[in-house]
């Protein structure tokens, strides 16, 4: 065992061979929590060699959007079970979203969050902030306060709810900038959405469910973009899901407007037409979107107007999905399966590298969430945040084998491309041969800091 | 397949055969006992999330027409106001041993779901699921216009399809159930169907729907229609600004009596006037219109058990070389559907 400055990491790694970014095969030496050396033919004294010819080595990835559920929903998700599905999927942190029970808008919570992070150990667990108090769009959240807690908040969102009133809007994207923050956004104008089921258009006028028009989600971010430029302030639209969204950011980000803009998984695969099951593990917000949005939003993911991919992994326990679709709740799992929905539709496609995929899924929502040592590249003094992928492999998915408490995976069933095969987080393996490992284990906080 | 969930799915071949098992119960309702043994010792059960007492009673006659056992379940009061699931309430009427559930629901869906998951093998006929469908209403109303338009011909109606009618369907399309069903049934018929409404009423991508769609009723009844079918509609849609007042809409969708008039005066002496009621006179139909010779309103409420007699029938009793040997309902012009079931 090696004590490091903050923790402790198990032993030194040699990863022999791996394609770095899906580069060139080189080796990469893990020690001290830090990759300590980078090229080829690395000597393997003293460290635990991992063959990795035909593996791809990568940052490890960094999850902008994530429901952890704890506290509060134990029943669906605790910040162990989702970190280790992490872990699984090859995250090295996850943003923990701000609407568990009770919401993450106070200093006490986003540390208890933080806390439950540290101590589970698989991945850096960053708490989001609520933006407004109970997530009730009213009154500002003491952002400022969960920014200097421990768990050093610089992401507030709402997200499930939208930020509707402008000024509210306003207010909270100048107020961040005190403490280099971002309001995450979760556009849904509520009142075009009243009772929204699905996406409004020919699939939902044959089964009688309530639209969702994209119209709904467009108006909020062309109206947020404004309000970002008009107060020089940086905003992230999360999970943009239609044609036009992609369309609004582009232009926004053609004006300079500081805006960063999010895809989730699914919404890069599925589209309404699997509604017409009426089989509520399809059911999300935003809701699935038309084949023509799918494309819109994978361009949109390849010529960098989105920034992110973020899973909005949302575990739901099965009775909330084991009903009509009316009365089902919203959202997918998607921590184990993101490498791989990414795979599918980017890599595989030739819209994007394996580079581009370290930028998509690593290095930029690290930047957007001010996440330090994540998302850094694969060099020597580096943080040993690393992952080994071997895409070729190819699984089906199976939502019951998965380490998420939430069985409501939409891709169950499918074959997919792509598996992790290990996580190293600070320099440990959480993840080897596929499996869970041990979890990093942290030595105490600094001194001043509080305790645990 | 097992059940009957929508017209959406419903082949031609399908549709006819209820029809024509449909005209053979219809039979069974002349004669002196009203009654066939054909499900003796099956259980129907009527689930019903939402108050409806025409269907249900309409579907009660035609089971215990064909001696059925029938169960009625409401919602409300039962176990199910208590928080009790759809899965639950499906588990408990499986192991109660229903044969088939009829059932009417809020939420759009609710039948596939009880029908594509596991949790009863009975089999499932939609009685109205939200704003989706309502499979029965639209087999009754296709009925009613069959019998109009092959008397119409000189012909009889069984084996025949609506090939050539033209049919109207005016009101709330976008909340209605009814809509739906007719328009994917209708042109699976042969008929040719235009939608007339308001345009806040009409779905976003009713223009991918096989019918055309107008905004002037006056218009479409100058283009010549056969049969016109108002739906109801809901007053509280005014206060959602669907539409300024109820007789705003009652003047430009409504069929008033200025409009059953004018039926005449455009020569159309044969054309029908449907509702699926429960009719708001005054609002999308005037009295005039609605208990005028023209008015096919009770013809659709006495259909309908006949209707549902012959989709319980067919569900619940298997092929059609079964079929041939009940009294009564027997039927063996359908061969071409022979390796289908409904």
């Amino acid at each position: 065992m090696t004590e490091t400055a903050t923790g402790t990491a198990s032993g030194t790694y040699l990863i022999r061979g791996a394609a770095i970014l899906g580069g060139d095969a080189e080796d990469l030496l893990i020690r001290d929590g830090v990759i300590a050396e980078r090229g080829a033919g690395l000597s393997a004294e003293g460290a635990t060699v991992i063959e990795a010819a035909g593996l791809v080595a990568l940052p490890g990835m960094v999850d902008i959007h994530t429901h952890l559920r704890e506290p509060g929903r134990e029943d669906a998700e605790t910040v162990e079970t989702g970190t280790r599905a992490a872990a699984l999927g090859g995250y090295t942190a996850v943003h923990a979203m701000a609407n568990s029970n009770p919401v993450a808008d106070t200093a006490g919570v986003v540390e208890q969050v933080h806390s439950l992070g540290r101590a589970s150990g698989w991945v850096d667990v960053r708490p989001v902030g609520a933006v407004t108090v109970g997530l009730a769009g009213e009154q500002l959240a003491e952002l400022g306060a969960m920014a200097d807690s421990r768990a050093q908040v610089r992401v507030f969102s709402d997200d499930g709810i939208c930020v509707h009133d402008p000024v509210l809007m306003r207010r909270a994207l100048e107020y961040v900038k005190a403490f280099d923050g971002v309001v995450a956004q979760h556009a849904q104008e509520p009142r075009l959405t009243a009772g929204a089921q699905m996406n409004e258009g020919a699939v939902s006028a044959v089964l009688g469910l309530a639209g969702w028009p994209a119209v709904a989600e467009e108006s909020i971010i062309a109206r947020d973009v404004l309000l970002a430029q008009h107060v020089g302030s940086r905003l992230h639209v999360c999970h943009v899901s239609t044609a036009g969204s992609v369309e609004i950011v582009r232009w926004a980000k053609e004006r300079g407007i500081n805006v960063t803009a999010e895809v989730t998984p699914h919404h890069l695969l599925l589209t309404d037409e699997l509604v017409r099951s009426y089989d509520p593990v399809y059911k999300v917000n935003p809701p699935l979107r038309t084949d023509a949005d799918v494309q819109a939003l994978r361009a949109g993911l390849a010529d960098g107007t989105i920034d992110v991919v973020g899973t909005d992994h949302a575990p739901h326990p099965s009775e909330h999905k084991e009903c009509e679709w009316a009365q089902a709740a919203m959202g997918m799992t998607g921590l184990e399966t993101a490498l791989s929905v990414v795979q599918e539709t980017m890599i595989e496609t030739g819209l994007m590298t394996w580079a581009d995929f370290a930028r998509v899924t690593s290095t930029v929502p690290a930047a957007i969430g001010r996440v330090a040592d994540q998302g850094r590249p694969l060099e020597a003094g580096e943080p040993a945040n690393v992952i080994l992928v071997d895409p070729a492999a190819r699984w089906t998915v199976d939502p019951h084998k998965m380490a998420t408490m939430g069985r409501n995976s939409p891709f169950a069933g499918k074959e997919l491309p792509g598996a992790v095969v290990a996580t190293f987080f600070k320099g440990h393996p959480t993840v080897l041969d596929g499996k869970l490992n041990t979890p990093y284990r942290y030595a105490a906080e600094p001194a001043g800091a509080g305790s645990e | 397949m097992k059940h009957l969930l929508s017209t959406e799915d419903l082949s031609a071949a399908n549709a006819i055969r209820i029809l024509d098992t449909a005209e053979e119960m219809a039979a069974v309702g002349d004669r002196e006992v009203k009654k066939l043994p054909a499900l003796r010792g099956r259980t129907v059960v009527n689930l019903f999330f939402e108050d409806s007492t025409r269907t249900r009673i309409s579907f009660e006659a035609a089971a215990k027409r064909l001696s059925a056992d029938v169960i009625n379940f409401a919602a409300k009061g039962s176990s199910v106001s208590k928080g009790e699931s759809l899965k639950d309430t499906a588990q408990t009427l499986a192991a109660m041993g229903a044969d088939a559930v009829v059932i009417r629901h809020w939420a759009s869906g609710a039948p596939h779901r009880l029908a594509s998951t596991d949790w009863i093998d009975a089999a499932v006929i939609n009685a109205g699921d939200g704003t989706h469908e309502h499979p029965t209403q639209a087999l009754l109303d296709a009925f009613t216009m069959r019998r109009h338009w092959s008397s119409l011909h000189g012909s009889a109606s069984t084996g025949a399809d609506l090939t050539g009618m033209r049919v109207a369907i005016a009101g709330d399309v976008l909340h209605s159930r009814v809509a739906r069903s007719n328009v994917w049934l209708l042109r699976t018929l042969g008929a040719e169907v235009t939608l007339v409404a308001p345009p806040t009423l009409l779905p976003i991508g009713v223009e991918h729907w096989p019918c055309k769609v107008s905004y002037n009723l006056d218009e479409t009844l100058e283009g010549g229609v056969d049969a016109m079918m108002m739906l109801r509609v809901q007053g509280e849609r005014m206060n959602a600004s669907f539409f300024p007042s109820t007789r705003e809409y009652s003047r430009r969708w409504g069929f008033d009596d200025a409009r059953l008039r004018a039926l005449d005066e455009l020569g159309l002496k044969d054309t029908i006037i449907m509702h699926p009621g429960p009719m708001n006179r005054g609002l999308e139909i005037s009295s005039a219109a609605a208990d005028s010779p023209r008015s096919t309103v009770l013809a659709q409420v006495r259909n309908g058990v006949s209707v549902r007699m012959a989709a319980l029938y067919l569900l619940l009793s298997g092929d059609s070389r079964e079929a041939a040997h009940t009294p009564g309902a027997a039927r063996t012009n359908t061969a071409r559907s022979e390796k289908e079931s409904i």
